[in-house]
């Protein structure tokens, strides 16, 4: 499976340049789509009008002519000033909503003088231990204001209760806070690796802050369900479009089994995909899924609203397509790749500066990133109809051709006994590797051909300034927290993470318990120590 | 070592970085090109590490990190291999390792650095060219 047949290797026939063309998910591309590749096509049922079931043309009538997608840069490093430095400078620049990176320590719920920290704080996003550092990342501004996006997982409900509490402190009540919080553990298990919790109580948690925020924050986006981490590990786009909707089939199922209404949680979950190189292959990935999504919650789960079938979806460029060779050369691919998103009607874009094979981006790499964004939404002409790509033989035959490998892999995925039991199989994390490594060898093979990498290369070395981190960071970091335990009711703090592993012991909600540790400056070790002991720790099997 | 023994290397995960698509392909080619791979999952402390190469014996151990902590995370895992007497084993870093950041992870003992868009057989043939016994 993994043998490279060498004869194979860019053979041109007599008329064409390869013997066969395929496109990153193996599927055999031909040379031309005719009427004949749709014939069973139907308008109202395969696509509709924008806006409406199955929402195949897009999830608003009329799309960004109304408004534009949201413009999400995705950063953080450093300290919380130092980041609050950075958003300032990013709104300033025209940047419409914030979203946050948070360092590595942060994600896996620790602190900075744990040991587990050393050599991570501030390195690959911001270094949060406690509210102190929520209050001063988002000092001077309104958070009724912005929309904010945090990328945590497995402290998700701790960092939610620090961003709550934080506007709490500005003045706003909850319910004028808008945003999404990733809290995706299921992809974690599978591609991202930073969970913490075994996949049971982590699902508790989960569906606890989907249940508080339904009452009490309800503009929240409660999941963002993400096939982003799945590609970036190496799967195909099948793969990421399969295992991302079903992670999100098992989200719906768990909050129906918590008894949950799904048209009161289903408009809140939002999806976040990749968009790689091959263009036509990611628009029509995001195209079929609003269609898989749409059909499934009103014909599986029942659901009435109109909103609750409705995709909404987030996308970042593919990191991993990005060269540390000839790094410039990433400006062009992550144009098509913004392209690509916007034509297959994203709700809002980050697109990947191009110094980030080699370090965090540097400020003039970030704007250019930013600008390709602006280049697209006003000069291309891209965002001026909807889905302008629709009924093109070849879109539809090959949204239609993703569709049924998708539910393939649903099938697959059943067989095993659902979504959990096929991650402790390792099902997951198997297909992905496979592709992974087949992907590297036709590289390699120069099947695939990356431009300045296997192709035309021109060795130079690597002039692009660096963002470095500096190592006062942790130093700094670890000071203010040591500070914050002497200023803070440390017998206070005690009694609510009591209280909280009380809870954690039965099946009460467990936000209001965190939000009243979070109050009294607990720190995030301190919360997930807490949780640790009622939940445990999970470990994978390493598999290669 | 005996002509007939497979060249045996272990490959690491040291700290947080969840990134691991690097270090499993690298690991599945050195697997194909006939050495004997163990692979040691994600989250490795240094004195897991330290653990894991008393235990197993390797000829080679590879580093993969990608998050910036080379700089804090190397030294460390060096100077527990020497406290070991542990001096004949070669021991590489890749992933994102920025230029500047190497010859200091050289003068600590370290080799390769090989990073983003290096072909599988140069990582191959270094492991081959580069074992201290």
């Amino acid at each position: 499976m993994t043998e490279i047949d060498e004869s194979k290797t860019l053979k041109p026939t007599k008329t064409e340049r390869r013997e066969k063309f395929t496109n990153l998910s193996d599927i055999e591309i031909k040379r031309l789509y005719t009427p004949e590749d749709i014939k069973d096509f139907n308008y109202d049922i395969d696509l509709g009008s924008p806006g409406k079931f199955p929402f195949t043309r897009g999830a608003y009538p009329n799309m960004y002519r109304g408004r534009l997608w949201t413009m999400r840069q995705f950063a953080g490093f450093g300290t919380a000033a130092q980041t609050n430095t950075r958003y300032k400078f990013l709104l300033d620049h025209g940047t419409t909503g914030l979203s946050v990176a948070f360092s590595l320590h942060t994600i896996y719920g620790y602190q900075a003088d744990d040991d587990e920290a050393l050599g991570e704080v501030g390195k690959e996003g911001v270094s949060i231990d406690t509210l102190k550092d929520m209050e001063t990342l988002f000092s001077g501004i309104d958070l009724s204001k912005i929309s904010t996006s945090m990328t945590i997982n497995a402290p998700a409900a701790i960092l939610l209760a620090m961003y709550i509490v934080a506007a709490e402190k500005q003045g706003h009540s909850p319910d004028k806070l808008r945003g999404t919080i990733q809290n995706d553990i299921l992809k974690e298990y599978i591609a991202q690796k930073s969970w913490v919790f075994p996949p049971e109580p982590s699902m508790r948690l989960i569906i606890d802050t989907i249940e508080y925020c339904a009452k009490n924050v309800p503009q929240w986006y409660t999941i963002s369900i993400s096939g982003y981490h799945i590609r970036e590990a190496g799967s195909t786009a099948v793969q990421e479009l399969a295992f991302t909707l079903a992670d999100g089939f098992a989200y719906v199922e768990a909050a129906m089994k918590r008894g949950l209404d799904v048209d009161d949680f289903a408009p809140r979950l939002s999806f976040f995909f990749n968009s790689h190189n091959n263009f036509f292959e990611e628009v029509c990935k995001y195209r079929a899924a609003r269609r898989i999504w749409a059909k499934r919650l009103k014909n599986k789960y029942g659901a009435k609203k109109s909103e609750s079938m409705r995709l909404r979806f987030h996308t970042q460029t593919a990191g991993v397509s990005l060269s540390a060779q000839e790094p410039e050369n990433n400006i062009a691919r992550v144009t098509i790749q913004g392209l690509a998103a916007v034509l297959g009607g994203t709700q809002s874009l980050h697109t990947n500066s191009f110094d980030e094979a080699l370090c965090l981006p540097t400020e003039k790499a970030v704007k250019i990133a930013l600008r390709t964004q602006q280049i697209i939404a006003h000069e291309s002409g891209a965002a001026d109809t909807v889905d302008p790509l629709a009924g093109s033989y070849y879109v539809e035959w090959l949204t239609n051709k993703m569709e049924e490998e998708a539910e393939v892999y649903f099938e697959r995925i059943e067989a095993l006994g659902g979504v959990i039991p096929a991650i402790k199989a390792n099902f997951f994390q198997k297909e992905i590797a496979n592709a992974s490594y087949k992907y590297q060898r036709e590289v390699e093979a120069r099947d695939r051909i990356i431009v300045g990498v296997n192709d035309v290369q021109v060795r130079e070395p690597c002039a692009t300034p660096l963002l470095k981190i500096d190592e006062d960071v942790a130093r700094e970091q670890i000071e203010n927290l040591q500070r914050l335990r002497e200023q803070r009711s440390n017998e206070k703090v005690q009694a609510k993470l009591e209280a909280l592993k009380e809870a954690a012991k039965g099946t009460e909600n467990l936000m209001p318990y965190i939000m009243d540790a979070i109050r009294e400056y607990a720190s995030i070790g301190e919360v997930m120590a807490a949780l640790k002991d009622i939940f445990g720790v999970y470990r994978e099997d390493s598999i290669f | 070592m005996g002509e007939q023994r497979k060249i045996k290397v272990l490959v690491c995960k040291p700290g947080l970085d969840g990134h691991d698509r690097g270090a499993k392909v690298i690991a599945r080619a050195l697997r194909d090109a006939g050495m004997e791979v163990i692979y040691t999952g994600l989250h490795q402390t240094p004195d897991m590490i330290v653990q894991t190469v008393l235990q197993e014996d390797p000829d080679a151990v590879m580093l993969s990190m990608l998050s910036g902590a080379h700089k804090a995370l190397c030294p460390v895992i060096m100077d527990k291999l020497k406290e070991k007497e542990i001096d004949d084993v070669l021991v590489s870093v890749g992933g994102i390792i920025p230029d500047e950041d190497k010859p200091f992870l050289e003068e600590i003992g370290l080799k390769g650095f090989y990073g983003p868009g290096t072909e599988l057989k140069t990582i191959v043939e270094f492991v081959k060219n580069n074992l201290k016994r």
